[in-house]
């Protein structure tokens, strides 16, 4: 099957039950999406599918075949994604495993919906977890991605 | 804390003081630099009236195994471009520290923090001291270390510059990343001094010019962001699971469901028939005791993490269970709560309070409990390691490498030098990543193999083979007068012991667990008792953020604020008045056998000051309005708990609706001596109160024929951003470096979960003895 990932066109031939995340991780060695659950309850795993956030762990070879697979390193060619340089400015992350899942999940909001209210803020990052606990950042470098303050 | 251990657990009873004998000892002469070359100050306490801008103190880091190391030929290197190299020796998992520590280096060396490019460490205590990343430890041992750093480097680089210029050392100044010679209108960068600087040797303490606190750039100012945030919001940051060598090997193990569990039968058949899995191997059994040793188990290899995890899921194993085969958390609860029910073995004994309670006009009795918990840190346990030529590379997120390193050399028989432990950035950790039997497995297994091999944990493997944070009983008896006066406090604890991780369990905890809120009630009431009743661990207990001071600080915390209610009298009004007037505790007064144990620290410098915490009460109350009325169901409640030589107050604000909790706001304040980076302050206190009501609300591992009943996240919540603290307002109490800074990657935890409960009692009414919270208010 073909696949694209950051825009590269890629064949694959393996085990079509392979999710998503692995593949990226151990046959592309994309290493931003992160393993947290395996069974979709974390995000840590979190990529777009045309332009869809979705959870890499749930999500297998043979579901992404023909479709457009973007990790964190395609959100943006230099790393300057609004959403990127709000979680920067806000000093988010603590030890920072799960940031590039929540990033990639803000991202698939605000391009969907670019003024999200705060409850669907809240709403849309609740897969999310963050066992270092930094969800008051998380939170306001949305707002801040969305409406520019 | 781990290194403490492992000394009780050789049978060395007390820890030695720290054998302070010199201004700077030449470690060389001990005979662990050889080959290094530098010349290491292992400790640096002046003799009094030498003291320049910063007087030398006394904390137990240089007691720490392999001590203390301030030589810049150690820490820092400088490119003929100017470009500064520090090393981080701490493992960075969320606090901050690997940024913190080089920020102090760099701003006592004058160095521009923009040419400053931060190195992790490997695991080498002998070279770079103690490397133990616990105990909210890093600030408080290393701060210190860290400006004698940054200043020797400072004055070697002024001596070379001197010396090229042909004038004295004091006609020089160091001014960011260059030296310069006001009247001669001379200036050398700091790159094309550095290999002159560094041919110098380290000088001596003595002679160090430390900056005035208002010539800082960096340090107390909280503007520098972390080191790998750039890393961290573009997935260019590494951690544990992301190292791959060329033909790299994943393993998912199958472990003993219960430990020390035996295999009876295994068929291995429909493993072996995946697509991708390449070899079945046997790890040892080892039973409880037997430290950071792999469990052992069975592990699938194959060419990739998915095969691997496939494989190992379908290994049909039969195993006898074993001696711990029938541990049941319930009758388990029900036998700590028998146990705190006798005397227990006293561990203070200030007054008479068995007395005192016998004769009392009243006796209020409160039961608080907590079972096991998981660390569940974002990223399960992994680690690669390599084997070639007889030598072992590890690449691994772990809190303490260099006992990562000795055990695994241990594990396999190897001497440590043949044995590497590379640092990865850690994705969480919270004491689990202090146990590094995932590196073990890693090493055996490549071994075995004879090249690289990463051992990935699946998050359920994660859940159901931690080091259990400690599950408790801990009862209060407190006796009233008639006229209603607070006259004993009893308190007993039973709760199985780390040290059962270590040595043979006898049912006793070690002073570490004993010190953290056990012998320390900071009250001011004449008879007070502290005893420890038995508890047998069935199941591996270790260190979790904060340990004993969890419970300890949940039961205290309440007691106080039933008891307050109980008396009519106002919670914050009530624990002002029994902590008392601002003194420090004394040990002898408090009727303790010795000392008290006080994170090791030393009492001179770090004493438990009562004023500190009615000082964080009263900046807590005052800040959150605390008496302000607030709408039915809402509800304000207040804690305090000095640990890890910390002082922090809550203010926790409930809001209680069908049963759930929500908490729109909470207010912390925190004394924690010279805040090296307030805003990592702050984002640990936002972080301590998430990971604090993620405790309260959800957490408790549970068994049932031994084996651990939850999995995943599904089963073993997290609290996430649809409820979550939402706004955590952190006030630092002001002070200058001479009050000692100290840490706090943990003392955030422990006030959350009583704050929490006393404000849920003031919101319904309804009293929380038993953690987690879970249905209870449903019902």
């Amino acid at each position: 099957m073909k696949i694209t990932v950051n825009n590269a066109e890629h064949v694959f031939e393996g085990d079509k039950s392979m999710p998503v995340l692995w593949y990226v991780r151990d046959e592309l060695g994309l290493m931003g999406t992160k393993y947290g659950c395996g069974t979709g309850l974390c995000g840590a795993c979190t990529v777009h599918v045309d332009g869809m956030a979705v959870h890499g762990c749930t999500t297998s070879m043979e579901a992404v075949a023909g479709k457009k697979v973007t990790t964190i390193e395609g959100l943006s060619e230099d790393g300057n994604h609004p959403v990127q340089q709000a979680w920067r400015e806000q000093n988010v992350p603590q030890c920072g495993f799960c940031q590039t899942g929540q990033i990639m999940q803000a991202a698939a909001l605000l391009a969907e919906n670019p003024n999200p209210t705060d409850q669907e803020i809240l709403d849309n990052m609740a897969g999310n977890i963050c066992r270092c606990g930094c969800y008051q950042r998380i939170i306001s470098a949305v707002r801040q991605a969305s409406t520019g303050a | 804390m781990l290194h403490q251990i492992e000394k009780f657990a050789e049978q060395s009873k007390t820890v030695p003081a720290a054998a302070i004998d010199s201004v700077i000892s030449n470690a060389s002469r001990r005979g662990v630099l050889k080959g290094l070359g530098g010349f290491v100050l292992a400790l640096h306490l002046l003799p009094a009236g030498r003291a320049g801008a910063f007087p030398a103190y006394e904390t137990f880091g240089p007691g720490m195994p392999n001590g203390v190391v301030n030589d810049p030929h150690i820490f820092v290197a400088i490119a003929p471009d100017g470009e500064v190299t520090i090393i981080a020796h701490r493992s960075e998992m969320g606090t901050g520290s690997r940024t913190t520590l080089p920020m102090v280096i760099a701003d006592e060396m004058e160095a521009d923090w923009d040419r400053v490019t931060v190195k992790q460490a490997e695991g080498d205590e002998p070279k770079y001291g103690n490397q133990d990343t616990d105990g909210s430890r890093s600030l408080r041992h290393h701060i210190q270390p860290a400006r004698e750093i940054g200043a020797a480097m400072r004055h070697m680089l002024k001596q070379a510059a001197a010396k090229q210029w042909g004038v004295k050392i004091d006609e020089v100044e160091a001014v960011g990343h260059q030296v310069i010679h006001k009247s001669l209108g001379s200036r050398v960068g700091y790159g094309d001094l550095a290999e002159a600087a560094m041919a110098l040797k380290t000088p001596p303490r003595d002679v160090l010019q430390f900056k005035d606190e208002k010539e800082f750039r960096y340090i107390g100012k909280g503007t520098v962001p972390i080191v790998d945030l750039h890393d961290i919001t573009t997935g260019k940051a590494v951690y544990g699971s992301d190292v791959r060598l060329p033909g790299t090997r994943v393993a998912v193990i199958a472990r003993p469901p219960v430990v020390g569990a035996t295999i009876k039968s295994i068929d291995d058949s429909a493993a072996k028939a995946i697509a991708g899995v390449e070899t079945i191997m046997h790890l040892p059994i080892t039973p409880l005791g037997s430290k950071f040793k792999p469990l052992g188990g069975v592990a699938v290899i194959a060419e990739n993490t998915w095969a691997a995890i496939q494989g190992r899921d379908a290994l049909k194993i039969e195993w006898d269970r074993g001696e711990h085969g029938t541990f049941e958390t319930r009758a388990y609860e029900a036998e700590l709560r028998a146990s705190t029910a006798e005397p227990g073995t006293s561990v203070r004994n200030q007054g008479n309070a068995d007395a005192a309670l016998k004769d009392a006009a009243k006796v209020l009795t409160y039961e608080y409990y907590q079972p096991h918990m998981a660390h569940a840190p974002m990223e399960p346990p992994t680690a690669l390691a390599n084997y070639a030529d007889g030598k072992c590379e590890i690449w691994a997120p772990v809190q303490s490498p260099y006992v990562a390193r000795t055990d695994t050399a241990e594990y396999l028989g190897m001497d440590a030098k043949d044995v590497t432990v590379n640092v990865t950035l850690l994705g969480g950790a919270f004491g689990r990543k202090s146990k590094a039997d995932f590196a073990t497995e890693a090493a055996f297994l490549a071994k075995q193999v004879g090249g690289p091999v990463r051992v990935q944990w699946t998050r359920e493997d994660d859940i159901r083979h931690s080091y259990y944070h400690t599950s408790s009983v801990e009862r209060i008896d407190i006796g009233l007068d008639s006229d209603k006066r607070v006259t004993a406090w009893r308190h007993r604890s039973a709760a199985p012991s780390f040290l059962s991780t270590f040595t043979e369990d006898k049912g006793v905890q070690h002073e570490i667990e004993i010190g953290m809120g056990l012998e320390n009630l900071p009250y001011e009431i004449s008879n007070v008792s502290a005893e420890q009743c038995p508890a047998f661990a069935h199941t591996r207990v270790g260190w979790f953020r904060s340990v004993s001071n969890i419970p300890r600080a949940f039961a205290v915390q309440s007691a106080t604020a039933e008891l307050a209610h109980e008396l009519g009298r106002d919670q914050k009004e009530f624990l002002l008045e029994i902590i008392g007037p601002p003194r420090i505790l004394d040990a002898k007064t408090a009727g303790l056998p010795g000392k008290f144990w006080n994170q090791y620290e030393p009492e001179k410098e770090f004493p438990f000051e009562t004023g500190r915490l009615s000082g964080v009460v009263r900046l807590v109350a005052q800040k959150a309005g605390w008496g302000k009325s607030l709408p039915k169901g809402e509800a304000l409640g207040i804690a305090a708990h000095r640990s890890f030589v910390s002082y922090i107050a809550m203010v926790v604000h409930a809001k209680v609706e069908k049963g759930i909790v929500r908490v729109p706001e909470v207010h912390v304040a925190v004394d924690c001596g010279f805040a090296a980076n307030p805003e990592r302050v702050r984002s640990q206190m936002q972080g301590a109160c998430v990971f604090g009501m993620t405790a309260a609300l959800y957490s408790g591992i549970s068994f049932d024929n031994g084996e651990v009943q939850e999995s995943n996240f599904h089963d073993y919540e997290m609290v996430r951003a649809d409820n979550f603290p939402e706004l955590v307002h952190t006030y630092i109490v002001p002070h200058s470096f001479e009050v000692h800074a100290t840490g706090v990657g943990e003392p955030g935890v422990p006030p959350f979960a009583p704050a929490l409960a006393n404000a849920i009692f003031n919101a319904t009414g309804r009293r929380i003895r038993n953690l987690p919270i879970g249905d209870q208010l449903k019902a």
